[in-house]
């Protein structure tokens, strides 16, 4: 019977999580948002959505198929091609939302090695590929419900905005930002089932905040800080794509440099920038700090340094 | 300062419910029985007996090689059949004394060289040394040189460590609720070498009847007190507990010692009270054998040399084929090759599982997603250790503190990507190890 048992090193026994299981869950986390963008814009964000998954999934496959590793059932590109659309405007047309696609996966991804080398988030780095390069269809956001700037710009030139309308979603804006609450209930879903943990969102949110407090020229105006939490891509980058855990730390401090990091940056770019949004560009941006932030926070090991010895 | 716990660690299924409610139950071997000569860290133990010779039990068969070493004694009485190498739990060949049981079980006598009260520090240790105990939680460090520190006026905590935080372990639990007052009078005969040491007993919180029964037995004692901790997963480490009841923290190469703590496993502790209260050497050792495949688990008190086929037997045979057969438990057991090895006296436990969860998972790339950072008791980042072990990059992973792993197993435990992180740093540490013993 001996050659009939299984040996190896140990531990023996494994978690229930699964790299697929954590793809599924940040799946599900974006439904409500995902959800809200289609009945916000209509169908065509549908659409929009359809052709993001359909070229981010393909080119996963394709690309497998010339190496001849499969990785397309980890879901991982389902993930990139809905954040990306969930990123773009809903007018834009279907062949540069595909173009996209294959941009983030690609170049970002399959080049540097496929899931876990990307030093950028795939979907962020697409999404500021086609600002640079399309910058007026990118930045377009009117359709049969909205006509006009999206309200951070308004809040921008000066205008009033109606914050109620910004926290529930009915407003200007890219596919899936403009709804603060679906897509709190998403990361709220997130945090419960441990995929992602305040950490990063928190420090980023406080960051961004004490910044525009003490930047904004408003002072301390619940109404506009208010309005710069729920505008923009901020509660989605935040809560999605700054958590993507590839581009960022693993260390424990460093995730909380990290979100002050890119709270410092999204209130350089949107305070001081020529547009209203700084999101993107600040993960973008923060993805690049990794490596440093990284080896200026490396954990000291258990009885090591420091207080060895502590009554 | 007592914090209870530590940071990191993982809350496994723990399966203890398989074995932990029946008594233990003595079995006697019917087979031959096998000592291999090296059952602890050290020297190996030297043959006194030669093919053909009779031997009692509680005879001397092996002398200890060194001072970092331990004797072996005869379980059974009868004769000597061979001095051959012998296959153990670990896969590898280890020189044996293989005696053939007469079944008579005719003994040498057990006498304790004095009253408990009467003896001095410098006999009692004698007393551990030669009865042949070594670290039965797993590791086999020789107990007598864990109690032969440097400066033994600088302990000050003795800490029985009955936290039992392996999956499916139960041998210490039955120990602890069948037989307390041995544990207590072993732990009071360590203290008798510690003048200004306390002793604790630290007990993880999933066994509340054993907390309330030391608490009770131990009202009186001025110098033992017991702590419940919080019930997690490697909380019974050496260093994860000492930080649990001390808020003191040791590193991979310090000793317990260096903080004032000495750490011993509940089953060490019995030995030593048996050995100097009742002039028994180790002879004997409670194995829980359990598992999913294991018809009726429970635990046994069993001769060590005795065969795990015997066990298995005893406990009613398989239920279906096991995929996998471990010694220890399913975080730092090892898988077993075959079931013809001897039980040591490490071997704590015996685990069949009906399925290997490891080898049904095919590990995939790295997400990065910090779990094991989070879990790891160590503070290392196990995930970039095992990327520099694979690609052998030596100074990276002694740079990162990979000999700071205590190899607990938490990390590929919870790896979503099912990577064998453990493994991987354990093999790196190996190496480094033996480099640094050459230099």
């Amino acid at each position: 019977m001996s050659e009939l048992l299984k040996v190896s090193s140990n531990p023996h026994i494994r978690s229930k999580s699964t790299t697929g299981g954590i793809m599924a869950a940040v799946i599900i986390a974006l439904l409500p948002a995902t959800g809200f963008g289609i009945y916000n814009f209509g169908i065509r964000a549908l659409l929009v959505i359809l052709v993001t998954i359909t070229s981010t999934v393909l080119t996963e496959f394709l690309f497998g198929l010339y190496r001849k590793r499969l990785t397309v059932t980890d879901l991982s590109a389902v993930v990139t091609g809905l954040l990306l659309a969930l990123n773009l405007p809903v007018n834009i047309p279907f062949w540069m939302a595909a173009l996209g696609g294959v941009f983030a996966i690609l170049v970002v991804k399959m080049l540097f090695g496929g899931l876990g080398q990307n030093f950028m988030n795939p979907a962020l780095a697409a999404r500021c590929f086609l600002l640079i390069s399309f910058p007026s269809q990118m930045t377009d956001f009117t359709c049969d419900a909205y006509t006009g700037a999206t309200p951070l710009a308004a809040l921008k030139a000066g205008e009033s905005v109606n914050v109620m309308d910004m926290i529930i979603g009915n407003t200007a804006g890219t596919i899936g930002e403009t709804s603060m609450i679906a897509l709190v209930i998403g990361a709220c879903f997130l945090i419960l089932t441990g995929v992602i943990d305040l950490r990063i969102p928190g420090s980023y949110i406080v960051t961004f905040v004490l910044f525009t407090v003490v930047f904004g020229g408003h002072g301390f105006d619940p109404a506009y800080i208010s309005a710069q939490l729920a505008g923009g891509g901020l509660m989605l980058g935040a809560f999605f794509m700054a958590t993507d855990y590839v581009t960022r730390p693993i260390t424990i401090k460093g995730q909380y440099l990290f979100g002050i990091c890119l709270g410092l940056l999204t209130g350089i770019f949107r305070i001081f920038g020529p547009g209203a949004e700084g999101v993107s560009y600040a993960i973008i941006l923060g993805n690049l700090l990794v490596p440093l932030i990284e080896k200026a926070t490396r954990p000291v090991a258990f009885g090591k340094g420091g207080r060895g010895y502590e009554k | 300062m007592a914090r209870l716990t530590f940071v990191g660690g993982i809350h496994p299924y723990d399966g203890k419910e398989l074995s932990k409610d029946k008594p233990v139950k003595e079995i006697l071997p019917k087979g031959n029985l096998v000592y291999p000569l090296s059952q602890h860290i050290g020297a190996p133990a030297q043959p006194i007996v030669a093919k053909g010779d009779r031997v009692l039990v509680g005879q001397k068969i092996a002398e200890s090689g060194g001072f970092v070493s331990a004797p072996i004694y005869a379980s059974v009485s009868g004769t000597v059949k061979a001095i051959e190498p012998h296959r153990v739990v670990t896969g590898d060949s280890v020189m044996s004394i293989v005696v053939e049981n007469d079944g008579l079980y005719e003994d040498v006598g057990f006498y304790p060289v004095a009253p408990i009260e009467k003896l001095s520090k410098e006999e009692i240790l004698e007393a551990v040394k030669e009865a042949g105990i070594v670290g039965m939680g797993g590791a086999g460090f020789p107990t007598h040189v864990k109690l032969s520190p440097k400066e033994p006026e600088k302990i000050e905590y003795v800490i029985a460590n009955c936290a039992e935080c392996e999956p499916y372990l139960t041998s210490d639990y039955r120990r602890m609720l069948e037989e307390p007052e041995k544990v207590i009078g072993g732990l009071k005969i360590i203290l008798k070498l510690f003048d200004k040491a306390q002793g604790i007993l630290a007990i993880e919180d999933n066994k509340p009847d054993c907390v309330a029964l030391f608490k009770q037995l131990t009202k009186d004692e001025q110098r033992i007190s017991v702590r419940a901790l919080k019930t997690k997963y490697p909380q019974g480490g050496e260093r994860t507990l000492i930080y649990a009841v001390t808020g003191r923290k040791i590193n991979s190469s310090m000793l317990p010692a260096d903080v004032g703590c000495i750490v011993n496993n509940v089953d060490t502790i019995t030995a030593v009270y048996r050995a100097v209260a009742e002039g028994r050497p180790l002879m004997e050792r409670i194995v829980t054998v359990t598992g999913d495949a294991i018809a009726n688990p429970r635990n046994f008190k069993v001769r060590i040399g005795t065969s795990y086929n015997e066990l298995i037997e005893e406990a009613g045979g398989f239920v279906g084929k096991p995929e996998k057969i471990i010694c220890g438990g399913p975080m730092m057991g090892f898988s077993m090759f075959e079931l013809d090895a001897p039980i040591t006296k490490t071997s704590t436990a015996l685990l069949a599982l009906s399925k290997d969860e490891v080898s049904a998972m095919e590990p995939g790339p790295c997400i990065n997603c910090g779990r094991c950072v989070e879990v790891c008791p160590g503070r290392v980042i196990p995930s970039r250790l095992a990327d520099y072990a694979e690609h052998f990059d030596e100074e990276a992973f002694v740079e990162n503190n990979g000999m700071e792993c205590c190899e607990c197993g938490c990390c590929s435990y919870i790896c979503p990507a099912k990577r064998p992180l453990t493994q991987e740093i354990k093999s790196m540490r190996k190496i480094q190890l033996a480099k640094r013993k050459k230099n």
